[in-house]
């Protein structure tokens, strides 16, 4: 094939999974990086570099409405991103630096959790949280927003502060390196574990990845390990296809959408759990 | 206004209003030149380090073998070769990569004025970590 085949390829692929990550709600990185990585002939460590600077591009984009809206909260936001991206640096030098089959197999495992995840995990709308935490009060980890759909405004406060600081070590940790970004832990950890409402632990948790992923962006920048040619097609493709998923929203079925993106996951975390493994190269 | 919520009424505070301008300029200009870079890379208006076919025998070898390989070094060295097609994109990627620093900088005063000093601790160590990672000091390898 000629050189530019395979970058052709990547920008069509990202171009759908733009598409199906807007339809199936979840971020492009977690999508990207196992599917890319076991299908594609890019080493790991450049498609977790492109999947980083694909979540972050979709976080940077969409962190200025989210935050002029108030739906993300910056007061919210700040002191968890603090730890995560902390964590992230320390989880992309441990990417970078472990052997590329104990990340990949560490990869499929973590994929795989993910799916265990989207299976079980509830969502709660406006979940009840009766007293704010000593922490969160001293932080003022509260707010107000008008919610369209109800036609009135929410005021929330979150608790459990403490144990949502710790959660986000580790999801800096995974985020860095397996260069996911991290939508798919951080909405489950602000919304039922803090008690923050859906809409405002989905924003906030797409503001924040711009901060965390930039952490972890820049050792993989600073190693080497983002390569133009792979992360600028991914990106695009991305990019676009979320603008025209947007635009089928509307029409998508949500219930189908959601078993293609855990038939997905399901089929790239086997891939990588096994090409880890050494069975299916 | 498109970023107003549906009522009119405005939620966000003075410093997440501030960020989010300072945010949207940033990623604005970061893709217009991520993109523009992109092409002149892609079509060969400028020469890369580092060939296309070259490239493609190469991407599927570990980062380490990858630089060993094309004679490239860690950190900040691409600037020494940012009239190369393939590193003049970084200027785009450094731009996307540096934009939450400066927003930041950009809402520590307004958090100095209201002398909300836990606030400004966090932002002034959040900071720290961003330029420390993207300081090039934090070396590793396979």
């Amino acid at each position: 094939m000629p050189w530019w085949a395979w970058p052709a390829i990547l920008f069509v692929v990202s171009f759908f999974l733009g598409i199906v990550a807007v339809l199936g709600g979840v971020g492009g990185g977690v999508l990207f990086v196992p599917i890319v990585g076991g299908f594609f002939p890019f080493h790991l460590d450049f498609v977790r570099g492109a999947g980083l600077m694909v979540a972050l591009a979709g976080a940077l984009a969409a962190g200025p409405g989210l935050l002029k809206t108030g739906m993300a909260s910056l007061r919210l936001a700040m002191p968890l991103a603090l730890i995560a991206s902390a964590s992230a640096i320390v989880g992309a030098m441990a990417g970078l630096a472990l052997p590329a089959q104990v990340v990949q197999t560490a990869l499929g495992a973590t994929i795989l959790g993910i799916v265990v995840l989207m299976f079980l995990a509830k969502k709660s709308e406006y979940p009840e949280v009766a007293a704010a935490c000593p922490l969160s009060s001293a932080l003022r980890m509260n707010g107000i927003y008008f919610d369209v759909g109800a036609s009135r405004e929410v005021d929330w406060k979150v608790h459990r502060t403490g144990r949502g600081l710790m959660l986000f070590v580790g999801i800096g940790i995974m985020a860095g390196m397996f260069g996911l970004g991290a939508g798919w832990a951080n909405v489950p950890v602000l919304n039922l574990l803090m008690g923050a409402p859906l809409k405002v632990s989905v924003a906030t948790s797409k503001f924040m990845l711009s901060i965390v992923d930039t952490s972890a962006a820049w050792v993989y920048l600073n190693q080497g390990a983002v390569l133009a040619m792979i992360a600028v097609p991914s990106l695009i493709g991305i990019m676009l296809g979320s603008l025209v998923g947007v635009r089928l929203l509307k029409v998508a079925s949500a219930s189908m959408v959601r078993k293609v993106v855990i038939g997905m996951l399901l089929l790239a975390g086997s891939r990588a759990l096994l090409k880890g493994l050494g069975i299916w190269d | 206004m498109a970023d107003m919520p549906a009522n009119g009424k405005q939620y966000a505070s003075e410093e997440q209003i501030a960020y989010a301008s300072l945010l949207d300029q940033g990623m604005k200009i970061g893709f217009v030149v991520l993109v523009l870079t992109f092409i002149v890379y892609l079509f060969g208006f400028a020469a890369p380090h580092v060939s296309h076919e070259e490239l493609a025998r190469l991407w599927s070898k570990p980062v380490g073998e990858y630089l060993k390989a094309t004679n490239t070094h860690t950190g900040w060295s691409w600037i020494s070769m940012i009239d190369k097609g393939d590193y003049i994109n970084f200027v785009g990627i450094v731009l996307l990569s540096s934009v939450t620093v400066l927003c930041y900088l950009r809402i520590l005063p307004i958090f100095i004025a209201a002398r909300d000093k836990v606030f400004t601790a966090i932002a002034v160590l959040e900071v720290l970590v961003l330029v420390l990672a993207a300081s090039g000091i934090l070396v590793t390898g396979h």
